[in-house]
């Protein structure tokens, strides 16, 4: 070694051959994730130590100066490439009709292009517009227990969906018994969607005190008591109400499905 | 052994009068100009590992029930996608710490890009003849945002699955296509077809990569084409660029950096946890987490969504719903003015002489005072996007942080430009710190010395 900075140099990439080989090592027992990670940042680390020796003591500083002289061409070169253009232009264009059946056929192709697009997915058709209650269907929570009218103590919520369609996530919907004398509700119970009429998250937070219904994503409020309108946040319509009754044998079921679309809004909502 | 090889390669290609002025090209010697330079190898960190994790990774969204190493979830029903993720996490020897190098480079990579615009607009470098690159670079921003997207979706964790949800009600509150926008990418309703996965896959892991390689390609030859811009100094003028010669000076400082940016990314990968996906649990549709949080470049989307107005239009049987407005419309307005930004300036101040000698700040007061009116509107926004971890904290209800937030959408940009733009021009007056002067020393007839100023 010549230079007393090269030791520096030497010693970084020593760093580096240990430290490859301790990532192999701990890889092969299998080390933490902490372990391994150092062990590799270290032999990469010692490369940058190597690295920066080599460029500051032993490449020696220099200076160069480029010209802009490439761009733009010179005045001839720019006009010979505009007139190939042009002629070429002419060439085509001479026929008007040829020309304008080529931006026809373009234009077709372009159209025929975009069809197989249509395959990625099905029609919306009326999809948005419904979801999986009907008279008469049961409510049961995500456990596939059915809802009686004694179940939820007042002032909680529970998630439930339409009895064979646990999980199904149009019909997700809250409910929540309320005390008594507050709002419209069968038997102190009150049905709301649970995807969120702004962006479609679960509206999740339940606050019981206030009878309001929070979605955790922008923080829309909801009004349980009053048919679940907007009380702030960038929710721009209510959460559809469920409409409830309880059947013979004392279970909670729906009286038909949503009056209006749930979730986000959309272009055909209207 | 050198000298055969250049030979060996200039009697096929005659590459050696290239490679000859090549190796002597210009690099200026100033910090923000390796910022770019970060950019590009932490896309070299994510093309790597990235690989390592596709070949290790399931996109599917069918329903599979977890049994591994990681108890807490043994036993419960999850998407192929998830358990895949969590085996990643768990089973595959070191596939953690290269899932979280893979997430700290997507991280560092957008920030990356983030400043390197930044220094890129404030500086003017985006001026005539570089219009055309300063559009390439905001394709290719959008880009990386699309992949960063797309690769948060993977692992079909909670959160993610919600971010997709809330993405999938912006596409839907697009007018007239929307709907049909969303089934055909999403291939049906919320909560989608199982192929949706599959999709986000070969976005992530073909489409997005390949075109971002493409554009970083021509971002590249465009630059190398046209040469670096430079800060004024001693030699430097309009028409030359001074700076260290590609190789070895620059080339060994830049692989330097390279092996830095790794090493910075592989440690944070080692020690500081990034999207635990394991403690969010699967996607369900019906259940949420709360405070939520995207990724960080995300956020401004997020809080946009957050502070809007419950503002929806109906009209003729249709519905325009108020996600459009920060979800759609925002973005579009925002990234259309940066897109033709330099035509834009172009127009109002009527300069459209080439320029090779880049602005400070201050010499463009009004530009700044732009600049930064838009960092402090989006600074606004992506505080706002984590209004409810900011209510939990401070004690305040999080309808009033959404609240002021909102005023400061209006407020913060103004107060930002006017700052700014008086800042800029008391520095320009009084020239800021001013560098000591350089003089030239010559010697006289009469024996003394004469001082000449160096410009």
């Amino acid at each position: 070694m010549k230079r007393h900075e090269e030791w520096v140099t030497a010693i970084a990439l020593g760093v580096a051959i240990l430290a490859s080989f301790g990532f192999m090592f701990s890889y092969v027992v299998h080390a933490s994730t902490q372990i391994e990670g150092m062990a590799l940042a270290i032999a990469i680390f010692g490369f940058v130590i190597a690295a920066l020796g080599w460029s500051s003591w032993m490449i020696k500083r220099d200076q160069v100066v480029d010209r802009i002289d490439e761009y733009p061409s010179d005045e001839t070169d720019r006009r010979l490439a505009c007139s190939e253009l042009q002629q070429t232009q002419v060439d085509v264009s001479r026929s008007g009709v040829l020309t304008k059946l080529l931006s026809v056929a373009l234009g077709a192709f372009g159209l025929a292009a975009l069809f197989p697009f249509r395959s990625w997915g099905p029609a919306p058709g009326k999809t948005l517009f419904s979801t999986k209650w009907k008279t008469g269907t049961r409510l049961v929570r995500s456990n596939g227990n059915l809802v009686t009218k004694d179940e939820l103590n007042v002032d909680s919520a529970v998630t439930v969906f339409p009895e064979g369609a646990i999980g199904d996530a149009a019909s997700q919907t809250v409910l929540i018994r309320l005390p008594d004398g507050l709002g419209a509700t069968v038997h102190g119970y009150v049905a709301y969607s649970k995807v969120c009429t702004h962006a479609g998250c679960p509206v999740a937070l339940y606050r019981a005190a206030a009878h309001q219904l929070l979605c955790p994503c922008h923080q829309s409020i909801f009004d349980v008591v009053d048919a679940g309108k907007v009380l702030s946040g960038p929710a721009d319509h209510a959460l559809p109400q469920l409409p409830l009754e309880i059947d013979s044998h004392g279970f909670l079921c729906a009286v038909g499905d949503y009056p209006v679309p749930i979730g986000p809004g959309f272009w055909e909502r209207g | 052994m050198t000298r055969h090889l250049v030979e060996w390669l200039d009697d096929r290609l005659g590459s050696a009068r290239f490679m000859k002025h090549a190796l002597r090209k210009a690099f200026p010697d100033h910090w923000s100009f390796m910022l770019g330079e970060i950019n590009l190898y932490c896309f070299i960190v994510l093309l790597l590992t990235g690989t390592f994790l596709a070949f290790n990774f399931d996109p599917a969204l069918n329903t599979v029930v977890y049994h591994g190493p990681y108890r807490l979830l043994n036993g419960v029903a999850m998407s192929a996608a998830y358990a895949s993720a969590l085996r990643l996490s768990f089973a595959v020897n070191a596939g953690l710490l290269i899932r979280q190098i893979h997430h700290w480079a997507a991280l560092l990579f957008v920030a990356g890009i983030t400043i390197h615009m930044a220094r890129v607009f404030f500086t003017g470098a985006f001026r005539n003849p570089r219009e055309l690159n300063w559009m390439v670079g905001i394709i290719l921003f959008l880009a990386v945002l699309g992949e960063g997207f797309t690769g948060y979706s993977l692992p079909d964790d909670l959160l993610s699955g919600i971010g997709l949800r809330i993405a999938d009600s912006v596409l839907l509150s697009v007018p007239v296509v929307g709907t049909w926008a969303s089934f055909l990418l999403l291939g049906g309703a919320f909560p989608y077809s199982d192929q949706v996965g599959l999709r986000l896959f070969s976005a992530h892991v073909f489409a997005l990569p390949a075109a971002i390689a493409t554009l970083i390609a021509i971002h590249l030859a465009i630059l190398w084409r046209q040469k670096h811009t430079q800060f004024p100094g001693p030699r430097r003028t309009e028409d030359n660029v001074v700076g260290s010669p590609l190789f070895p000076n620059y080339a060994v400082k830049s692989l330097a950096l390279g092996c830095a940016t790794t090493a910075v990314l592989v440690a944070l990968g080692a020690f500081v946890q990034i999207n635990p996906i394991w403690l969010f649990g699967p996607y369900n549709s019906y259940q949420a987490a709360s405070p939520a949080q995207p990724d960080w470049y995300i956020g401004w989307l997020d809080g946009a969504l957050r502070i809007s107005f419950p503002w929806a239009l109906h009209f003729f049987g249709h519905m325009i719903p108020s996600p459009f407005f920060p979800g759609v419309l925002l973005p579009f307005v925002l990234f259309g003015a940066l897109f033709l930004w330099p035509f834009i300036e172009q127009a109002i101040t009527g300069d459209r002489r080439p320029h090779q000698l880049l602005d400070r700040p201050r010499d463009a007061p009004w530009r700044t005072a732009v600049g930064v009116a838009i960092f402090m509107l989006a600074l606004d926004l992506t505080l706002a996007g984590s209004g409810d971890v900011q209510a939990r904290y401070l004690h305040v209800p999080v309808n009033v942080i959404n609240l002021s937030y909102r005023a400061g959408f209006i407020g913060a940009p103004i107060l930002g430009f006017i700052v700014a733009y008086i800042v800029a021009n008391e520095l320009r007056k009084t020239n800021g710190l001013q560098k000591s002067k350089r003089v030239r020393l010559r010697r006289n007839k009469r024996g003394g010395f004469d001082e000449e100023t160096i410009p």
